[in-house]
């Protein structure tokens, strides 16, 4: 140690990410809400109630979770709500078209998910194309693609009950023991990509990257670190968890609609947003983004058991997102 | 008096350095030399070539012609990471960092220890190491906390750490005490002494006399692109060295202009402060004069400008125009007073390039070329855009030519031109002539003497010396953001201004 004293060293360990104020204002909101909304009906607080909160979290909250990556670097993808849809009509393609077991059906929407990934990652890596424009384009494509695929027509997997087990079913059914609760897998698989998400944020190389891309690209690059490769993993990354919405949601409807996807992009990114995702990038936590996926769905539900019209649900969660952003600019300006 | 280093502990030696860039030759037959575990200045005014020539050797340019020698053996690095590699380190002016991560990470990046078979990042043994590195030059600090949360000074150790860490042997600092207070100031000094004692050669880049004596084995001098000297700091006055910058033989420049201004005081700004970038700044400008505001980068010259301007916020402070104290909150109620200002960064802040001259003359008084219904009325447009391609000479093949394919020296015209259209009065320049070659230079001197003929009124801020000299009929020096003086008529020297330039404040407290 040294022997100098130095008044100007501020001996704070931080962890990095953390971006406290901003998840502490999301947590406590959520949690006020759940509050607010238990006092002002019996409805709310209910053991099923709470499992469709959280089943209609799981799809939003995992494609959350995969733009997290992408807009740490200070990156956006706009095309994870179509090519979660995609995703789902290659898994129907596998299983139900081709008739090949469900797990390589699950397999290739896993893959087409990384394969679009890295596409995105390369188009901005090395062709340069803005984050918001490559992927505007590929949003699109997916889209097309889908409706192509299909023949705009839905696919059905009635053939394999066991597919819709996937989001549907549930190892950790406790209704022997508390009434209805029989958490579904959709919610565990979202916890479990979260968790997994998490480690990776914060203790690989890649998530390492992330944060450093989203923070001075310049001075990655001048470190020696092969930035293109990186940037082009993390995009790959965030595509593999796009296509585990995939799988939940087409399990979940027991079909993969090709029209359906579009908007789904821009709910994730406000649960980001709202959990202190900050779109100037290095800055941002797995857990802030699930919190503000919860935000999202239990304002939904909670304004539906108070018999808001639908309209009106919608209005607020815009305001919500502005707010959040606004706030996230206050603190920055502190 | 000439000191170069003949024996065989030099470390470095470059010779016969060329570097020329379109229309300017930026280095001509330069040589410099590094002796081992020595701190040596490279000294020269903005523009003598001491960044270009710091930057080939840090493998950011190639160099046109000429031989580096590092640790005997020949370089020709073209890149960052080559240069790093064999142990040369640049720590730069703008500190290049990753805010948002730890200390320890910045150090680390691009080869953080791994644990599980390469799967995980190793923090431990990275903080650990991190914490070795600090204890070895007593820097205490702690490896986890985030760079944003560190004051600049404690940043640019890190970046010194991290330099160490790829076994520099040597170090090239720019500007390195530009943002520092006097005690930090003392603490980068005591770490450089330190390195110095184990063999670390220090080259030192900076613009602030006092400092140079004080750390310097040795000190070269560059002056417009050439080699002027190498002595030892010991053996010589400081008088000599700025002597040696400014070159004596400009001393003898007479301003083509002797006219006196007039009395009437247009505008006055009494008691400017913020934070420490201005420090009660009051001044006067009279009308139809060219006053100076002459210092080093980052004397605050900008800031009170665009302070003045309403494009920065202020803390304390009053402006008033032809006597009347004003509000000027905004750049709109400044230029609304008749104040215009000329960015130094043409490109960014004063252009619309991909517009065409016309568009780009009357872009800040649009509303007066719309009829009633809001509609463009383009025939006035080209009158007005004519009438001043005429009048302020701009070469361009026609109204409607893109202002981006314009030379550096039209396109300052072009923005002259939009501020007269605007009716301003008082016309704020900043580094009107950087970037711009000679000859195109001397027009927009004439230009500027035209203005003031004309009875406009010129506040020109310039980090070129000569320029000052020749155009202004006062200068205002700072220093650190306070005014160190005024100068008028023949007081008006290259040499006085570099000592008020930097005339330090002696902290009492």
């Amino acid at each position: 140690m040294s022997q100098t004293p130095n008044p100007l060293a501020i001996k704070k360990p931080v962890t990095y990410g953390a971006n406290a104020t901003q998840k502490l204002l999301a947590f406590a909101s959520l949690v006020s809400m759940l509050v607010i909304f238990s006092l002002s009906s019996p409805n709310f607080l209910q053991t099923e109630n709470i499992i469709a909160i959280m089943l209609s979290t799981a799809v939003a909250g995992v494609l959350g979770i995969g733009v997290t990556f992408v807009i740490i670097t200070s990156g956006i993808d706009l095309s994870i709500g179509t090519v979660m849809t995609f995703c789902a009509i290659m898994a129907g393609v596998v299983i139900t078209y081709m008739g090949l077991p469900v797990w390589l059906g699950v397999l290739a929407a896993l893959a087409f998910g990384a394969f679009v990934g890295f596409l995105n990652g390369t188009l901005i890596a090395k062709l340069k194309i803005p984050p918001f424009i490559a992927t505007l384009g590929m949003m699109l494509v997916a889209k097309g693609l889908s409706l192509v695929i299909s023949g705009t027509k839905p696919i059905y997997f009635n053939d394999t009950e066991v597919y819709n087990l996937i989001s549907m079913g549930s190892i950790f059914d406790l209704s022997a023991f508390v009434p209805n609760l029989a958490i579904p897998n959709a919610v565990l698989i979202f916890f479990g990509v979260a968790l997994i998400s998490g480690f990776i944020l914060n203790k690989t190389a890649l998530g390492r990257y992330t944060f450093a891309l989203g923070s001075n690209e310049e001075a990655v690059r001048l470190s020696g670190v092969n930035v293109d490769r990186w940037k082009i993993g993390i995009y790959t990354l965030a595509g593999a968890i796009v296509g585990v919405a995939g799988i939940l949601i087409s399990s979940r409807l027991n079909s993969a609609q090709p029209a359906l996807g579009q908007g789904y992009e821009l709910d994730a990114i406000a649960a980001a947003v709202i959990g202190g995702v900050s779109l100037a990038g290095g800055e941002g936590t797995i857990l802030g983004t699930v919190i503000g996926a919860f935000i999202m769905s239990v304002l939904i539900n909670g304004l539906r058991i108070l018999s808001v019209p639908q309209e009106w649900q919608i209005t607020v969660t815009g305001l919500i997102v502005i707010f959040a952003v606004y706030a996230d600019i206050l603190r920055r300006r502190k | 008096m000439s000191d170069s280093a003949t024996t065989d502990d030099v470390l470095l030696r470059m010779e016969g350095i060329h570097k020329s860039f379109p229309g300017v030759l930026a280095l001509n037959n330069v040589k410099f030399d590094v002796r081992k575990g020595e701190v040596h200045a490279l000294l020269g005014e903005n523009g003598a070539g001491k960044s270009t020539l710091m930057k080939i050797l840090a493998g950011v340019y190639t160099k046109d012609s000429g031989t580096i020698t590092f640790e005997g053996k020949s370089v020709e690095s073209s890149s960052p990471r080559e240069a790093q590699k064999m142990g040369i380190g640049i720590i730069h002016q703008e500190l290049n960092m990753m805010q948002h991560l730890t200390a320890a990470q910045n150090i680390f990046i691009g080869r953080e220890p791994r644990m599980w078979g390469g799967t995980v990042l190793d923090e431990k043994t990275m903080n650990t190491e991190t914490k070795k590195l600090f204890d070895q030059i007593k820097i205490d600090l702690d490896p986890r906390v985030r760079v944003m949360d560190l004051v600049v000074a404690k940043q640019q150790m890190i970046e010194i750490v991290k330099a160490l860490s790829h076994n520099s042997q040597l170090l090239i600092m720019d500007e390195p005490t530009a943002a520092l207070n006097d005690k930090e100031i003392e603490e980068l000094f005591r770490i450089i002494r330190q390195l110095k004692a184990t063999g670390v050669a220090i080259v030192y880049i900076s613009h602030r006399m006092d400092e140079i004596k004080k750390i310097s084995d040795r000190v070269t001098v560059m002056r417009d692109g050439t080699y002027i000297d190498t002595v030892r700091a010991a053996d010589v006055e400081l008088e000599t060295i700025i002597n040696m910058m400014v070159g004596r033989k400009l001393d003898e420049m007479v301003r083509p202009d002797a006219k006196i201004a007039s009395d009437e005081i247009l505008l006055e700004v009494k008691n400017l402060n913020r934070g420490r970038a201005i420090k009660n700044v009051n001044f006067q400008v009279r009308k139809g004069e060219i006053l100076g505001f002459a210092g080093l980068m980052g004397a605050g010259r900008t800031e009170v400008a665009r302070a003045v301007f309403g494009a920065d916020p202020f803390e304390t402070g009053e402006i008033f125009v032809n006597g009347k104290k004003v509000s000027i909150k905004q750049p709109q109620d400044a230029v609304s007073h008749g104040i215009g200002y000329l960015s130094e960064d043409r490109k960014r802040f004063g252009l619309a390039v991909g517009m065409d001259v016309q568009t780009n003359v009357v872009l800040a008084s649009l509303s007066r070329f719309c009829n009633w219904a809001g509609m463009i009325k383009s025939k006035d447009i080209g009158k007005t855009g004519e009438q001043f391609v005429d009048s302020l000479s701009i070469k361009t093949p026609s109204l409607s030519q893109t202002v981006k394919f314009l030379s550096g020296g039209n396109q300052q015209k072009v923005i002259i031109a939009k501020w007269l259209v605007r009716d301003s009065e008082v016309l704020i320049f900043d580094e009107p002539t950087r970037g711009i070659d000679v000859g195109a230079k001397f027009e927009i001197y004439k230009l500027l003497n035209r203005l003031v003929e004309d009875g406009k009124t010129i506040i020109l801020i310039s980090s070129e010396l000569p320029e000052v000299v020749r155009l202004c009929h006062r200068v205002l020096v700072m220093c650190e953001g306070r005014m160190t003086g005024e100068l008028s008529g023949s007081e008006i020297t290259q040499e006085n201004i570099m000592r008020l330039a930097t005339t330090r404040e002696t902290i009492s407290t």
